[in-house]
């Protein structure tokens, strides 16, 4: 009997989801001299065809459907095994639409570039590998994936692999990464150990709810802490949260649609995806989620203060990026928190981080498109202070940033950035003991309010302030059409309809509170009228002098802090370590018995003559000999 | 005839054919081509080999003496054909990409060291696993010592450093073989038949501290081959030193066998011996040297040749890990990492050593920018290293994560013990090797390129031992289960016996 519809779209979509983006890289790695061109062509055309599979997806029901073995070892095994439900549906959505645009972008972005098949087959396999941690439905394969996307950031980055500022972030990148995925792993093991074999999110949900772990908090709270901490650090480096945020915006080196897919919208928000599918682990340490919460507040505010001095255009989004991935782990901690207190499901539909995640993934992956639009049109320059005036000339990417910018800064009540934020807020609100994070989080608005208007006023208004920038024109269509696709998005995505779609994403309707939005439309209005009187009609920024605004301006100088690290505790350790290993081990346990069969083959070297050959045959015949001996001669002594 | 004895003199007459005359490159390469090709068949029919049968399949015996019992004897179980296989495979690509304008004595000395471990992985007999073993290391030595790189008196120094170390463990291991022997002889029979070891072993095992001497004393020799921290100083500069084919050979396939005994001899015959604490805690601070101190020292490293031989050794750690855990997850997932780090490190080797070839020089503050000259050797590069950094989806991956898995819940302890620990140092060493291997990519393949310290893509035929390679990397690491399923219940009697040992010493250690 064939198998019922239902269970094949339940299977064979996933897969076909998963496999598709894996197909079209392996057949450009393989085959892109003979292709060329039509490569962008099958990379993008599997992209479409993603983004058609996930939204046939968002009216389904939930499943839990194997798509490939991986290992198995009797009772033990790994599976490549996807869930569909809320969550990874409308993450699903998000990844697969916003994926498609920037493919389209991308034509027109890398259309000189000498190395676009490589540039689309890189773009495939993070399709693939985000694709993958959407749909785990366990730890291990979620570990996989997580690390396969950090190949393909990797890679990506370090698309213009000759200019060493890009070879050094993608490296950077992929080491920060690894540092974090190091305590990923032992939370993995952890709950691997503790759970007794099972780490699937179904199979810890239930032991959570109710089993082996359901009083672990009693049980071992420092375990639980530790696991749950563990955890979060997979999260820490791949949300670039502090202290392991600086690669972030070192990963602008990538060319700029890059950034926008994976390095806003979609790969650093994995680690929220993650830590939500994980809430339960979290709720179970009051401490940890305390922790979270404070990691992300303070990531949230630092990122906000370094964002008002930059000049890059790029890193003045990626900063808001950090800020923005800060706000979202803050609410992870504070909802952990909350539910922790109330016995509340904290991985329910309608986490106010992923609410805020699907808000900030349109907008700002439309907002670095954005910037992409007038990078390229200015031919290459992206320092903002030599843009200027661009509004008249590129309209449709000015009002379309004019839009982000205005989500981003959470203009009230229109805009979707406005209630995401609200949400989170809300939380910090209501928790006990939340206030100095809600005070933060107000702090970090007003902020966001006020680099994003000296930003916007800087390059899109006044008169242009270089050669560049005065013949700046219209992007092309096909960048404009992506733009626009993402204008709309951005504007629909708060409203019930397209929210009742993506269930996850759904905001709670509790009753708004007055105090948290009036001090946040306060926020607003205090950092952007500031933002407006200090750089309206300026051609050099007014503060760089201050130095405050210089500390801002070299990032609280945490790379520097970090090189002094890696120069000691790393390449010096590793030089101390060697010295005494050539010492100690090679003089000693090596020298020792050079020295005594020296001695012993001083005698030999008469008959050997000295060479080496003779030695070697010396040795395997002296062992033969000894094998003689106590084979023969041994057995017969006995009788 | 067992067709293993044909997998095994096959490479031996190749050798000898070469010797005699023959063309050295067709001879070569054909021979290994079918000598992969029969152990892919054997492979693929073991299971239906092996059905019914509780030991090994293929099996057959010739005697050789009555008293001592010694056969020549061939097997193979999961562990000896997944080693085969790796030997097949690591001895077609070494010999392939052997430069045509070499002599015929890289042929002759590959195919010795291919066929010596063949005949080691394969044979049931303690004598001919040893004896297989030492003719595979002469023709190692005599290349280092001959061929190698570096001036002569340096690398006859390396080759002579080399030569005593490992025939000092060499005699160590027949001391504790010889020990071992004499201790399981019964009535004045001496055997070196595995099989009936084995059985002696599981009806009258030895007293327990007989077991944890001799299980010493054979840790030390077989440690001894595999760089086991403090006894690793030789490999470094020995790799370093040796002609590509050599290298490959030596550190893919040769010097797992010093594993391989463990598993083969050691578990089985001593698990209470090897399980016993203090053998145990030895074997842990000495395997985190591997891991912690060699990343260190590997870091340290300022030439290509030098950060791959250290890796080697430093790899080696996570074996043992696997080996001390004795789950049956991690011991699988250790002769999965031996084969992984066989096919990974060969690749490296081969690649590193057409680079020598070409710009004459492997530090890497003089290379620079290679990737946009020779994409193709760059996928090709990053394919071993990124595999050798434990990415998943490269067959590394599979076997360092049940290594992990297996040990962190050993026998299903639910605390932090010492084995615990040294899993998270062991993570820790994860995060080492991406620093030195993208270090080395980054200062080899990115970045500006160097004024005329170019290579060149391989041509096809060039390329097919490196891709041959990279595709084993890629398959075993999408699909581990391919390898693993050829696994029976050869490893779970070992870990029955493991965990029996694992919790009488936690008894001993709790009363």
């Amino acid at each position: 009997m064939p198998h019922p519809p239902q269970e094949i779209t339940s299977s064979s979509l996933p897969t076909l989801l998963l496999l598709l983006p894996l197909f079209s890289a392996l057949v450009i790695l393989l085959a892109h001299r003979v292709l060329k061109g039509a490569c962008v062509a099958i990379s993008i055309f599997s992209a479409a065809i993603c983004f058609v599979i996930s939204l046939m997806l968002l009216g389904t029901k939930d499943a839990a459907p194997l798509l490939l073995p991986f290992i198995e070892v009797g009772k033990f095994h790994i599976a490549i095994d996807a869930v569909m439900d809320h969550q990874s549906r409308g993450m699903m959505f998000i990844v697969t639409s916003i994926g498609f645009f920037v493919h389209l972008f991308s034509v027109g972005y890398m259309k000189e570039d000498e190395s676009k098949e490589r540039f689309f087959g890189s773009l495939s396999l993070f399709m693939f590998s985000m694709t993958g941690i959407v749909l785990s439905g366990n730890l291990f394969m979620m570990f996989i994936f997580w690390e396969l996307v950090g190949l393909s950031s990797y890679l990506l980055i370090g698309h213009w692999f000759e200019k060493p500022s890009a070879a050094e972030a993608s490296k950077k990148a992929f080491l920060t990464n690894r540092i974090g995925d190091f305590g990923f792993m032992i939370g993995i093991l952890m709950l691997f150990m503790a759970n007794h074999g099972d780490v699937s999110f179904a199979g810890l949900h239930a032991s959570f709810a109710e089993g082996p772990l359901h009083d672990s908090a009693k049980l071992h709270p420092t375990f639980m802490m530790l696991a749950a901490l563990g955890i979060f650090m997979g999260a820490v480096g791949k949300s670039a949260q502090f202290p392991l945020h600086v690669w972030l915006p070192d990963a602008m080196e990538g060319p700029t649609p890059v950034s926008a897919l994976i390095h806003a919208a979609t790969m650093v928000a994995a680690g929220v995806y993650m830590l939500v599918r994980c809430a339960f682990v979290i709720e179970a340490s009051p401490d940890a989620s305390y922790i979270i919460a404070w990691i992300g507040g303070l990531t949230a505010l630092m990122a906000a203060l370094i964002a008002t001095q930059q000049n890059d255009i790029k890193r003045v989004l990626a900063y808001s990026t950090l800020s923005q991935l800060g706000y979202m782990v803050m609410a992870v901690g504070l909802v952990a928190l909350q539910a922790g207190g109330s016995h509340h499901d904290a991985a329910a539909p309608g986490h106010p981080a992923m609410f805020h995640l699907y808000t900030h993934a349109f907008f700002k992956a439309m907002l670095f498109l954005g910037s992409g639009a007038v990078i390229y049109a200015c031919h290459h320059e992206q320092d903002i202070w030599k843009m200027g005036g661009l509004a008249k000339h590129m309209p449709v990417v000015f009002i379309t940033f004019a839009i982000g910018t205005a989500s981003l800064m959470g203009v009230p009540y229109i805009t979707s950035g406005f209630w995401s934020k609200e949400a989170i807020l809300g939380v910090a609100f209501e928790v006990k003991g939340g206030s100095p994070l809600l005070w933060i989080g107000v702090a970090t608005a007003m902020l966001t309010a006020f680099y994003m208007t000296r930003m916007f006023i800087v390059a899109f208004f006044g008169k242009p302030r270089s050669e560049n920038a005065s013949h700046a024109v219209e992007a092309p269509i096909i960048m404009i059409l992506p733009l626009a696709l993402l204008a709309l998005l951005t504007i629909l995505s708060p409203w019930d309809g397209a929210a009742r779609i993506l269930e996850a994403m759904k905001p709670h309707h509790a009753a708004p509170h007055h105090t948290v939005e009036i001090a946040s439309i306060l926020a607003l209005l205090i950092g952007s009228g500031a933002g407006y009187v200090i750089y309206k009609g300026k051609n050099s920024d007014p503060l760089a002098s201050n130095p405050l605004a210089k500390l801002f301006a070299n990032k609280f100088y945490f790379d520097e802090l970090y090189t002094v690290l890696v120069k000691v505790f790393q390449d010096g350790l590793a030089w101390i370590i060697t010295g005494i290993e050539r010492i100690l081990v090679d003089g000693i346990v090596a020298r020792l018995p050079a020295f005594v069969a020296r001695r012993f083959g001083h005698s030999a070297r008469a008959l050997a003559g000295g060479h080496l050959q003779g030695y070697t045959f010396l040795l395997g015949a002296g062992l033969l000999v000894v094998i003689y001996l106590i084979v023969f001669v041994l057995p017969q002594a006995g009788h | 005839m067992s067709p293993l004895e044909i997998v095994i003199l096959l490479p031996l007459v190749a050798a000898l054919a070469i010797w005699l005359g023959a063309p050295a490159r067709l001879t070569s390469v054909g021979t290994a081509f079918l000598n992969l090709l029969l152990v892919l068949g054997l492979a693929w029919n073991f299971k239906s080999a092996s059905a019914g049968k509780a030991g090994f399949a293929y099996e057959s015996a010739r005697i050789v003496l009555d008293n001592p019992a010694i056969s020549f004897a061939v097997g193979a179980d999961g562990l000896a054909i997944i080693l085969a296989l790796l030997t097949a495979l690591v001895a077609l690509a070494a010999v392939w990409q052997i430069n045509p304008d070499k002599p015929g004595i890289y042929h002759i000395a590959s195919h010795l060291i291919a066929g010596g471990a063949f005949g080691a992985f394969l044979s049931t007999d303690v004598f001919f696993l040893y004896a297989f073993h030492e003719l595979a290391l002469i023709p190692t030595l005599i290349m280092i010592a001959n061929h190698g790189h570096g001036d002569d008196e340096y690398r006859k120094s390396v080759a002579w450093k080399t030569t005593v170390y490992l025939g000092v463990g060499s005699l160590i291991l027949l001391a504790g073989l010889a020990w071992l022997v004499l201790e399981f002889s019964s009535g004045g029979k001496l055997t070196f038949d595995l099989m009936a070891l084995k059985a002696q072993a599981a009806a009258t095992p030895l007293p327990k501290g007989t077991q944890s001497t001799i299980a010493f004393i054979l840790l030390i020799g077989f440690g001894t081959l595999v760089s086991l921290f403090p006894l690793h100083s030789w490999a470094a500069p020995a790799y370093a030193t040796a002609p590509t084919p050599v290298a490959m050979l030596h550190s893919g396939v040769l010097k797992k066998f010093g594993l391989y005994g463990l598993i083969r001899i050691v578990l089985p015959l001593l698990p209470e011996g090897f399980y016993c604490p203090c053998v145990q805690n030895a074997l842990l601070f000495m395997l985190l040297g591997n891991i912690l101190i060699m990343g260190f020292v590997t870091i340290h490293q300022k030439r290509l040749d030098d950060v791959l031989a250290n890796s080697s050794v430093m790899h080696m750690g996570y074996i043992f890990l696997g080996l001390s855990a004795g789950t049956e997850t991690a011991l699988r997932g250790a002769v999965l990492l031996m084969f992984a780090h066989g096919i990974s490190i060969a690749l490296l080797f081969g690649l590193a050593g057409r680079m020598r070839n070409q710009i004459g020089t492997l530090e890497l503050n003089k290379l620079g920018g290679l990737g946009a000259h020779a994409p193709v050797f760059t996928v090709l590069f990053a394919f071993g290293a990124f595999a050798s950094i434990g990415l998943p989806g490269l067959a590394n991956f599979a076997g360092e994560v049940m290594i992990f898995l297996g040990s962190f819940t050993n026998f299903g302890s639910t605390s932090f013990g010492p084995l615990q620990w040294a899993v998270v140092g062991a993570l820790w060493g994860v995060v080492m090797s991406a620093v030195y291997m993208l270090r080395a990519y980054r200062s080899i393949f990115q970045g500006t390129a160097m004024a005329g310290h170019f290579v060149t893509d391989p041509s096809w035929s060039q390329r097919v031992p490196f891709v041959l390679l990279a595709a084993v990397l890629l398959v075993a690491g999408c699909c581990p289960w391919i390898l693993l399923g050829l696994f029976k219940t050869d490893l779970a009697t070992l870990t029955d016996a493991a965990s029996t040992a694992v919790q009488s010493a936690t008894k001993a250690v709790s009363h």
